[in-house]
Formats: C-alpha cells, structure tokens, sequence
C-alpha cells in the first residue's frame, strides 16, 4: 500500500476504488459523493497512536479528493449530517450500517456497495439497476414477533444481533412489542444485524417508509418464515456479543454507529463533575460535522475534564488503532463488540451506555442484562 | 505434503455439476468448504487469507490458493476491498463458489479475479468437501469434483 502512495492519490485511487493497475486521472465527481468513515481522526491522531506521515497524507488526500468533488464528511452516519436521500432516490452506498439505514428508514435504494463500484459510480453516475433497486426484491421474507419490550438502545442492539445471524440476508418485519424507535436506536439496530448477518433492510409497519401494514411490508407476498423475539432470544444474543471474562477494562469505547449529538449530551450528563480511572481509557465517537455543535454546547468540555476523548473521522475497528496494551473493551455497539475481537484479538463487553461509563469511572465491568 | 491431484479418486466419483458463471476462467485446486457465510472487512487477514471472525467454522484457516465453497457474503461493505487485497498480497482463493448472489458477494469475486460461479445445480455446500478437489470452469459453466479419498474408504 505504501508503494501505491508514493505514486500518487490518483494510482490509489485507480486501484483501490476502480480496481484499475493502469493509473486514470480522477476527475470532478458527477453523482454527489461524500466520503465515509476513515481511519485517522484529522486532529487527534496522535492519540490513536497514528504516525505524523500518515496523518499528513490523510490531509493530503482530503485536499485533493475534496477538489474533485467529494464531501468530507468523513463519517459513517451521512445521514446524521446532511446527506439524507429522499424516499426512492437511487443510492450507490458502501458503510453496511448506512445501507440497511439508507434503504429502510429513509426508503431511498441502495445495495451494499463496495469501494471499487461507489468509485466508479462517483465518476459515472451509474450503478447496476438489480437488488434493492427493484420494488419487488424489497418485500420482507420473516415476520419478526417481538415478545418482550424492545426499547432502549440496548435493547435494539441485542434484536439486531439476534436477527441477522437468523435471517442472514433476509428482510425481517418486525411486529410486536417494539416501541415507537427514533433515529439512535434504528442506527443501533441496522449495524448490529448488518454485522451478525447481510440485512440490508428491514420494516417495521407504521414506522418505516415502505411498510403502511404488514401486508405491504410483505410486498404482497406470503409469508413464509415467522420467528419469535423473547427473553431467551435477547439471553442469547447477549452471550454471543460478549466474550470478555476479566471485569478489569482497560478501554471504553461509545459511539458506533457515531454518535448523534444526544447520546454525547448522555454521555457528559453521566460524566459531568467525575473522573474517569487511571486504568482505563474513553473514547467518544461523533461526525465531525456534530463535534463542531459538540464543542459550542459544552459537551466536549465536560467529557474532556472527566479525562474521556471525543474524536471523529473513525472508529477502533476500522483504524485497528486503540490505547496502547488494551485488552479488555467495553462498548455500547454490538457492531464493535463483534468485530473487535475479530480484527484486534481484544475481548469485548457489551452493554448500555451507562454500564460503559460506569466502566470508565471505575475501570470494573458491571453490567449485564437487566 | 502438498495435494495433489493425484491423490484423489480418479474413479468413479468424479462428478460434474453445472452453473452460471459470475467470473470467467478456469482454475483448480483443492477446496474449503464452509456452511457459514463469510465477512470480509472484519472477517478474513487479507495478509494471509485467514478467516478470523470468532464463532466462524474456518477461524485461523486460510483459502489462500484454495477453492472457496460458501454459501455467500455478510457483514461489512469492506467485503470487496479485503478480497480485493487479498489478491494484491497473493493470497486470495484460487477459484469461488457459492450460492447466494449479492452485490457484496459479486463486486468481491470481480475484484478478485479468479473464476467463480453460482447457481450450481446441486447444493454445492453438501456435495463438496473440504480436501476434494475442484475444478471451476467458469468460462463453460461447469465444475469438476473429484472426491478425495478417504481413510476406511475401499
């Protein structure tokens, strides 16, 4: 990769987002384009443990993409931050948590993407009319029964996780004992069924766009598959999310998908006149575009005294950056607690924001399922 | 040791399963099989080709020169850019086959160059086992299984 730098942002470009060994000169976008989430936060590298060279071509990079059109938004939540699609636009989106968002909250249509056809398509304007783009692949295939209440952000962690290992790449409707979502929790649910399987949408009826009954939600269609969502279904999800034994955290991580600028205000309200262990680490993650809200609201304040960090542009699992000797992590996202272990050899504990504080201010894991 | 074609049944169970091509050419090699759908931003080392998602039926096995046989992509949309690195670090599998086609699962085998197809006519996941060996045809639609010969087996 290093070798790719050195000839230039556009050989980089060329063959990681066209799949092309021969160099093309990039040119202005034509389809609106923003970039997604990086692995180096521009402004606080240096505590990611990320080298002054690399963040510099970071910088580099922006400037010249930039120039071509491409927004830095630099997030894995645009539609936290002004790129909303419209109900049926079509869409050519990478960030799986974005796509399954994209296609069932906002009923805009996209199939999950990757960086060699989003490239193309920037330059192009185009993308293959299949998948998600059609009005008849975009019924549901399993009724979900939500037995027990699914409210908190938690909670629609643990359904998510729970139903994309069932239903892989199915369209789960759910029925049931959820309560009216918002924006948070739906962000929640996607990423953690798009990570424990391929969802890359799901209904709920009366709530999400394309889903005025269950009949429609199901595009006409029978149903075929209906399973069952209760206390033993969220005991097992649970499980499965968290592999930690030892109770001593050495880092607390919030904010995947980022987090809206709410969940910070929780977050400064459970910090506010505290501090957090010497043993353990927190990092909060945001767009950069809501740091800047963050920071006039005096939220940043409050949890940069109680010793926390709040970045943007990134997130551990896609940087693979974390504080230094971390073993054992402790998150709200289910879609972390999944991939940490995987792709850094840390063990994870899930649970609720305020288990991860709680972590944070005494470097013990107490939390568990309510 | 290395596997070789030879080590395997030459008769009679050579067996021959039709499909649709995703990406032309033809390679072989020895196969791996998983019944679990594969992540591959998160899921697989595209230094070594591991797979590496905990709870996986091929964690810390490589398809690194291998015939892939899986039932399909999940997870990240990184999918193709790992399988894409994959092949630029000179381990990605030989040849890929699987069952549910996605855009994850389509822009990944494009990205990674080697023959792959879907559709099989047969469930590829119960007639192929890991150490047969498999020979995907892209380009004719065909694939040739021959089993490997197995310990007790006359």
């Amino acid at each position: 990769m290093r070798e790719l730098a050195r000839k230039g942002f556009d050989a980089v470009y060329s063959e990681l987002n066209l799949d092309s060994p021969e160099i093309v000169e990039v040119p202005r976008v034509v389809a609106n384009t923003c970039q997604s989430i990086t692995g180096i936060d521009n402004e606080r590298w240096r505590i990611q443990g990320i080298s002054d060279d690399l963040a510099d071509q970071q910088k580099q990079a922006e400037a010249y993409f930039g120039r071509r059109g491409i927004t830095m938004l630099a997030t894995c939540t645009p539609y936290q931050v002004g790129n909303v699609p419209v109900k049926g636009e079509h869409c050519a989106w990478m960030e799986s948590s974005a796509v399954v968002y994209c296609n069932s909250v906002l009923g805009a249509r996209t199939n999950t993407e990757g960086k060699e056809s989003t490239g193309a398509a920037a330059l192009t304007g185009r993308i293959p009319y299949w998948g998600y783009h059609i009005t008849e692949n975009r019924g549901g295939t399993h009724l979900v029964e939500v037995e027990i209440e699914v409210d908190d952000i938690m909670d629609w962690g643990l359904l998510g996780y729970y139903l994309g290992e069932i239903v892989d790449d199915g369209i789960p409707v759910l029925t049931g004992r959820c309560h009216q979502p918002n924006l948070i929790k739906l962000k929640h649910f996607g990423a953690a069924a798009a990570s424990s399987g391929g969802v890359e949408m799901y209904h709920i009826p009366e709530v999400t766009p394309e889903a005025r009954s269950i009949e429609e939600a199901f595009c006409g269609n029978r149903i075929r598959h209906t399973l069952q969502y209760g206390a033993t279904e969220r005991q097992i999800a649970y499980e499965n999310l968290n592999c930690a034994t030892d109770r001593n955290v050495d880092f607390i991580m919030l904010g995947c998908p980022h987090n809206s600028i709410d969940q910070v205000w929780l977050i400064a309200s459970l910090l506010e006149g505290r501090k957090i262990s010497q043993n353990a680490q927190l990092w909060v993650h945001m767009p950069r575009a809501l740091r800047e809200v963050a920071d006039r609201n005096g939220h940043t304040g409050i949890i940069t005294d109680a010793g926390g960090v709040v970045m943007s542009d990134t997130s551990p699992a896609i940087s693979r950056h974390m504080p230094r000797g971390t073993k054992v992590v402790a998150t709200d996202s289910a879609k972390q607690a999944h991939y940490l272990p995987a792709i850094t050899g840390v063990s994870t504990w899930f649970g609720s924001v305020k288990d991860c504080v709680e972590a944070a201010l005494t470097g013990r894991w107490s939390g568990g399922l309510q | 040791m290395r596997t070789q074609a030879s080590d395997f049944e030459m008769m009679p169970t050579k067996i021959i399963l039709r499909g649709r091509k995703v990406v032309g050419g033809c390679a072989e090699g020895e196969a791996i099989v998983t019944q679990d759908t594969i992540s591959g931003w998160g899921g697989i080392n595209e230094k070594d080709g591991t797979v590496i998602e905990r709870r996986h039926e091929l964690r810390g096995r490589s398809f690194k020169d291998k015939v892939l046989v899986f039932p399909g992509a999940k997870g990240s949309s990184g999918w193709s850019a790992y399988f894409h690195m994959a092949r630029l670090n000179g381990v990605a599998p030989r040849a890929m086959i699987f069952n549910k086609m996605t855009t994850k699962v389509a822009l990944g085998a494009v990205v990674t160059r080697a023959p792959a197809m879907t559709d099989l006519e047969q469930d590829p996941l119960l007639v192929i086992e890991t150490g047969d060996w498999v020979k995907v045809d892209a380009d004719n639609g065909v694939v040739e299984i021959l089993k490997r010969r197995r310990e007790g087996a006359g």
